[in-house]
């Protein structure tokens, strides 16, 4: 059984403990920012940045709301990254959690080309092209804890478990949610296992809250060779 | 062909997987997926209360047992029962509080009109202030005041800090400062909740916040407002998200859509400064439609005591209104008694002249029409909020409210609260489970900093400071201890001699006695009718009028409201002292913008303080918990605990003293051994808080041993036998142990989050003050299922007959006031026992500014005339004259309405938390929010860099241009509003050009409390 984050966005407060929870766990350095006319810093993901609560004032039906939605990798089922890479060495999945995880070796990928992938536009890489993203706090998984975004917020909008207890929690607070506000929906649950709880579109909470199916121009060649890489690169060090 | 991205996952996705398992036959998973070793596996494991907010979160600190001995990680601790694991951005980031480059590790100093600092040795710096001390003192000591009464003080020296340090430093702290003779001794709390205390102990006996943080969850109404606790006190939101899962209504009152609003089912907007308009309103709607308990009213409140005929309300004014002095006669408002000295009172709240009577026709001024154009909140959302809240008034059902610095900070700050006191009695929502006022308290130990008085007016346990004309210790226990003459008001406050004479013998231990009356004479008086508060010991500075000043744990130069006055007095002193993590605008405010440093005498010492998990010791959160917190690593550097540096400069200071000097005897007989192996040791100063027996005593037929602790304050004695260096915490470290350190998990059998094992709270462990009230008068709850206290002690023939209640500790272990038949009892008290005659005070006639609420436009504001009435602002408030203090009312130059405000991710001046990498990644820079329309109007685009000015000075902001502030409609016109937080500062970030907002703030005081009026001002925004 894989294991699953539930982030319900309706009571998510925007406290960004779980954005620095998390760089206190991982030992990153944090960015330089500029106050862009908005709370939300910084003003995206990074190499060092694992997670951005997207902050975002909308007017729905009249009234008016402050979205907030804590970004960060789905940890997809099926993960196009990984699938991309096609080196178990630079990304795997962590058969005990589900984990996708980049290792340093992500140096030798096409940095690009895996960014371009992800449908949730997740992965970022540093200067030297090695990709980084949340990697599931697994060091603390291994041993027992929660992972430090989860553990550090108050009200219960992160939760983590077993992929089926996340799903029912997850489609229980759907229930209640709908009845207030009848657009609410889970994002691609049965793709990521990273679901989100959200009242309205998911669009209106940030651009990749849900996977775009926003045109994207690649060739049916390019399609074709990322569909079949993962195979000529494992053929080529098998040889 | 184009590929949608949600497609190309399904290609890549099916096909890779597909070949990978099947089509190859070999596994693709890593090469090897070991266990990674926890980074914390080796570490040192110490809990650690959360160093910000008052909510008093748990946490863990992680130090290497190798190497440096330095801080791995912090987090939350999942087995503390307030925060469960959680922390806020700011308590995430302890670990770079501590293990931060930017942090003051060694003593510095800096010369007259030098331009830098100098590293310096602890022992130099130390001997240095201790002979300044001693030649200010000296010089300014006073024996005697102008009228010729004993005094025993030094106006030369002024004081500030701290809500930053532990309970057994504050305590410390206070009687050196004390010994020396020092009146101007203040700290944060004037400034934040000094408004509160006035209020809620006006209103009901105690001025602290009377539910707990855990407690909000039994609520089912929580109204937010003068607050903004998602922001500012993170956690809270837990227990305020699981009311409202349970289906409790959350409503946010707030000029500007805040991250509390996001969540609330009701926001509504209110121009800054009209709260008292807005709740007099709902006081008249509840009165309208009597919704009030009329029960609870009845017999716990003074809604029917007869007032005087003397008490009038005409044009805004109270009767008895002194206009040369801006005072009031307060015995015009005084109650009718009857021949036995008991307030008359009409419990079926008929007669005319009864409080509840005058209410209606006080407030019958205020309604819905009137107060939006006052307010600016849309009569629709007046009568949403009104009728929702007060559906709280029916039995069994519980509405709280929330509230901090947008009600405390006012010219009517005292006032703000009272009108919400108020409608807490009228609901019948104080004492019960998922009631009360939580004021929210915004420092860690703020609640224990007052608690331990670190205030001109008041001593530990909320003792008053002995005026000039209290002559003898006899004269002042006279004075100050209260008198009944109802038998059943338990008047508790008629034990004071107890309580003072105990802390007379903590402050001077054996050379206390009777004869000397117990060292009474030695500590300082302040002359009567004066006032020492912070915005006048500020004035006293500006106007040259210190040599010394000790600014501890504390940044005056940002924190304080019109800080260019402020930071200008500084330059008028001899010496400053102080003690700090981080350098600070205020250390260093000789070398602050304006400033020429070659023109400024003042000779700073700067001593570094180090952080709360590298030292132990207590702290009390918001709720009264006093939680016990454990040294993890050392501190860093040469940096000292506050307790070390206190004890030291102390010895120094008692060394220069042995020499002789003005007045010696206070310093030389100050008990100061709170000492083991060289180091300040918090222990002993927490046991001397407690208190111990200083002879062999028997009471209620026990011996209790001399030096062994006083088990509660039930047991301090006036005669001298005990000692207790603050009542209210007698109890708290006992024979039994620590009781701040406990961890215990259980709840109370009422099963509503007490968790009376875990942590300690004043007082005796009572979580919920005026607990009495929760039940009826035969002592069952009003709330069947939420209960706080029963009485469960046997009942015969419709009597009771044995004592018993279950539950939370009870506000008094008397009888109900009637048995199970009705009838009354004797040996009953009523409810509230901290308060003179027992009840909860809907009169309140002890204010300086009125016994009822009455709506005064700020100081500033945006309007010519008050709508209510005919007097402007607030008649008793005080006005300070000097130079640095003009104001601009309803002028053309200053149009827009400011207020201020804190972030989640900075905390205070933002001294412990812009030197933070990670905090300041989040908020990097000073900021304004405007509305959108005011964007267009000034052609300020989001983002812009601008300038926010009052008339006494101005501010670079980046604008945000936001939807979540929207002009208000006053009175007909279009008033807008805008804020800014005021947690920058130009020491830190290092660029210098992010400035605080108490630049553009008055010095102006509430009439009761002399709280700045920082909430509601007058600004222009222009663009740069």
């Amino acid at each position: 059984m894989s294991k699953s984050f539930f982030i319900d966005t309706t009571i998510c407060t925007a406290c960004r403990g779980c954005q620095v929870a998390c760089k206190q766990w991982h030992d990153l350095p944090a960015e330089k920012t500029k106050n862009r006319g908005t709370y939300e810093n910084p003003a995206d993901l990074s190499f060092i940045t694992y997670k951005v609560v997207r902050m975002r004032e909308q007017v729905i039906g009249g009234k008016l709301n402050w979205l907030f939605f804590p970004e960060q990798c789905r940890h997809c089922i099926e993960a196009p990254c990984l699938e991309t890479a096609g080196d178990p060495g630079a990304i795997y999945r962590d058969e005990k959690t589900g984990a996708i995880i980049f290792t340093a070796n992500t140096k030798r990928l096409n940095a690009d080309e895996i960014i371009e992938a992800c449908p949730y536009n997740i992965p970022r890489k540093a200067p030297d092209g090695t990709l980084a993203k949340c990697d599931m706090c697994l060091d603390r998984l291994e041993n027992g804890l929660v992972p430090a975004c989860v553990q550090t917020c108050p009200t219960g909008a992160m939760n983590f478990g077993d992929r089926d207890e996340m799903l029912a929690l997850a489609r229980k607070r759907l229930g209640e949610v709908k009845k207030k506000n009848p657009k609410a929906m889970l994002i691609d649950e049965d793709t990521v296992n990273v679901v989100y709880l959200v009242a309205y579109e998911p669009d209106l909470y940030c651009a990749n809250a849900m996977a775009s199916n926003i045109d994207f121009n690649i060739t049916r060649q390019v399609a074709l060779k990322r569909m079949l890489r993962p195979l000529t690169n494992i053929t080529s060090r098998l040889l | 062909m184009n590929v949608t991205r949600r497609k190309f996952i399904q290609i890549t996705g099916a096909s890779a997987a597909g070949l990978a398992v099947s089509g190859l036959g070999f596994d693709l998973t890593p090469i090897k997926s070991h266990a990674q070793m926890l980074k914390t596996k080796y570490a040192k494991e110490t809990t650690t209360i959360c160093c910000y907010c008052a909510v008093g979160c748990g946490a863990i600190v992680h130090t290497s047992k190798k190497g440096d001995g330095r801080v791995i990680n912090i987090e939350g601790d999942p087995d503390h029962v307030i925060n469960r694991g959680a922390l806020c951005s700011k308590g995430s980031s302890i670990s770079q509080l501590t293990e931060n480059e930017n942090r003051l590790v060694e003593p510095m100093y800096r010369a007259p009109y030098a331009k830098e600092w100098k590293k310096v040795s602890w022992d130099w710096a130390l001997s240095e202030i201790a002979k300044r001390v001693k030649k200010t003192r000296d010089a300014s000591f006073k024996h005697k005041n102008a009228r010729g009464q004993v005094v025993n003080r030094t106006n030369g020296i002024a004081s500030v800090g701290s809500a930053a340090i532990d309970n057994e430093e504050c305590w410390i702290y206070q009687a050196l400062m004390r010994s020396l003779g020092l009146v101007y001794v203040e700290h944060q709390a004037r400034q934040c909740h000094s408004s509160t205390v006035a209020a809620l102990a006006e209103s009901f006996g105690r001025g602290a916040m009377t539910n707990h943080w855990i407690d909000i969850k039994n609520s089912d109404c929580i109204l937010i407002m003068g607050g903004n606790p998602a922001e500012n006190h993170p956690i809270s939101f837990k227990y305020v998200t699981e009311a409202q899962r349970n289906g409790a209504k959350v409503i946010s009152v707030d000029p500007r859509f805040t991250r509390t609003s996001s969540k609330a089912d009701i926001y509504a907007h209110i121009r800054s400064g009209t709260d008292i308009a807005l709740l007099g309103g709902m006081i008249k709607y509840i009165l309208d439609n009597r919704l009030y308990h009329k029960e609870y009213v009845a017999n716990y409140t003074n809604a029917g005591f007869i007032v005087g005929k003397d008490f009038k309300f005409k044009d805004g004014l109270f009767s008895g209104y002194d206009a040369k002095n801006r005072k009031y006669n307060k015995k015009k408002w005084a109650f009718e008694m009857d021949s036995k000295g008991v307030p008359k009172m009409d419990r079926s709240l008929k007669n005319s002249r009864c409080v509840l009577n005058l209410l209606k026709k006080h407030y019958s001024r205020y309604n819905t029409k009137l107060v939006s154009k006052i307010t600016g909140t849309p009569e629709a959302d007046l009568l949403k909020i009104y009728k929702t809240y007060a559906a709280t008034g029916g039995s069994g059902k519980a509405g709280t409210e929330m509230y901090a610095m947008g009600w405390t900070q006012h010219t009517v700050g005292v006032q703000n609260i009272r009108t919400m006191a108020m409608i807490q009695l009228l609901l019948g929502n104080m004492g019960v489970a998922g009631g009360g006022i939580n004021a929210m308290r915004g420092e860690s130990n703020v609640q224990g900093s007052t608690d331990h008085c670190l205030l001109w007016h008041i001593w530990p346990g909320y003792l008053k400071t002995p005026r000039a004309s209290n002559v003898s210790l006899a004269a002042y226990n006279k004075k100050w201890t209260p008198k009944s003459n109802d038998p059943l008001s338990a008047n508790w406050w008629q034990n004071y001699p107890k309580y003072s004479v105990s802390l007379l013998k903590s402050f001077f231990g054996e050379k206390a006695t009777k004869a000397n009356d117990f060292g009474y004479d030695w500590l300082p008086k302040v002359d009567d009718g004066t006032d020492y508060s912070w915005l006048t010991l500020f004035d006293e500075m500006y106007k040259g009028n210190f040599k010394g000043f000790f600014a501890w744990g504390q940044n005056p130069a940002c924190s304080g409201a019109n800080s260019n006055k402020t930071r200008k007095a500084m330059a008028n002193l001899d010496w400053m002292v102080n003690v700090n993590i981080f350098d600070n605008e205020t250390g260093s405010f000789w070398k602050g913008p304006e400033m020429n440093s070659s023109t400024i005498k003042t000779e700073v010492f700067m001593l570094p303080a180090c952080v709360s998990v590298e030292k132990e010791g207590s702290i009390t959160n918001s709720g009264r918990w006093m939680q016990w917190r454990y040294q993890g690593p050392k501190p860093l550097g040469n940096s000292l605990s506050d307790g070390d540096i206190i004890m030291r400069l102390g010895d120094k200071i008692k060394e220069v003293y042995k020499e002789g000097g003005a007045f010696p005897e206070p310093i030389v007989n100050l008990k100061w051994d709170y000492i083991t192996n060289d180091e300040y040791d918090p222990h002993k100063v927490a046991k001397e808080i407690n208190g111990y027996f200083q002879k062999d005593v028997t009471i209620k037929g026990k011996l209790y041993k001399k030096g062994t602790l006083v088990p509660s304050f039930g047991y301090l004695q006036a005669d001298g036998s005990t000692s207790s260096a603050n009542w209210l915490y007698c109890n708290s470290y006992t024979e039994k142990g620590n009781m701040a350190a406990r961890r215990g998990q259980k709840d109370a059998p009422n099963k509503i989050g007490l968790y009376p094992e875990f942590s300690w709270c004043w007082p005796v462990n009572r979580r919920i003050i005026y607990n009495r009230a929760s039940v009826d008068l035969k002592g069952q709850p009003w709330d069947k299922k939420d209960w706080v206290i029963r009485f469960a002690g046997e009942a015969r023939n419709g009597k009771y007959v044995s004592k018993k209640w279950i539950g939370d500790v009870p506000d008094g272990g008397w009888y109900p006031l009637q048995n199970p038949d009705g009838t009354k009892r004797k040996d009953a008290k009523h409810p509230f026992i901290m308060r003179k005659h027992g009840h909860g005070q809907i009169f309140g006639p002890g204010r300086a500014d009125g016994p009822f609420p009455e709506h005064y436009e700020p100081l500033e504001c945006p309007v010519e005339n008050n709508l209510m009435n005919k007097q402007r602002m607030n008649p008793a408030a005080h006005v300070y004259t000097t130079d640095a203090d003009p104001y601009a009312t309803n002028d053309p130059k200053f149009p827009i309405v400011g207020t201020t405000y804190r972030l989640t991710e900075h905390w205070q001046t933002g001294l412990m938390t812009r030197p933070q990498p990670w905090l300041l990644e989040l908020q990097p820079q000073m900021f304004v929010e405007i509305s959108e329309e005011l964007g267009r109007e000034k052609g300020i685009k989001n983002a812009e860099r601008v300038m926010v000015s009052s008339i006494r000075g101005s501010v670079e902001c980046t604008a945000i241009v936001t939807k979540r502030f929207k002009p208000f409609k006053i009175a007909g016109k279009t008033v807008h509003h805008v804020g800014m937080p005021w947690c920058f500062g130009w020491r830190w970030p290092v660029s210098g050009t992010e400035e605080s907002a108490n630049l553009l703030t008055p010095s102006i005081g509430d009439a009761n409390t002399r709280i700045p009026e920082t909430k509601a001002f007058m600004v222009n925004v222009t663009k740069k």
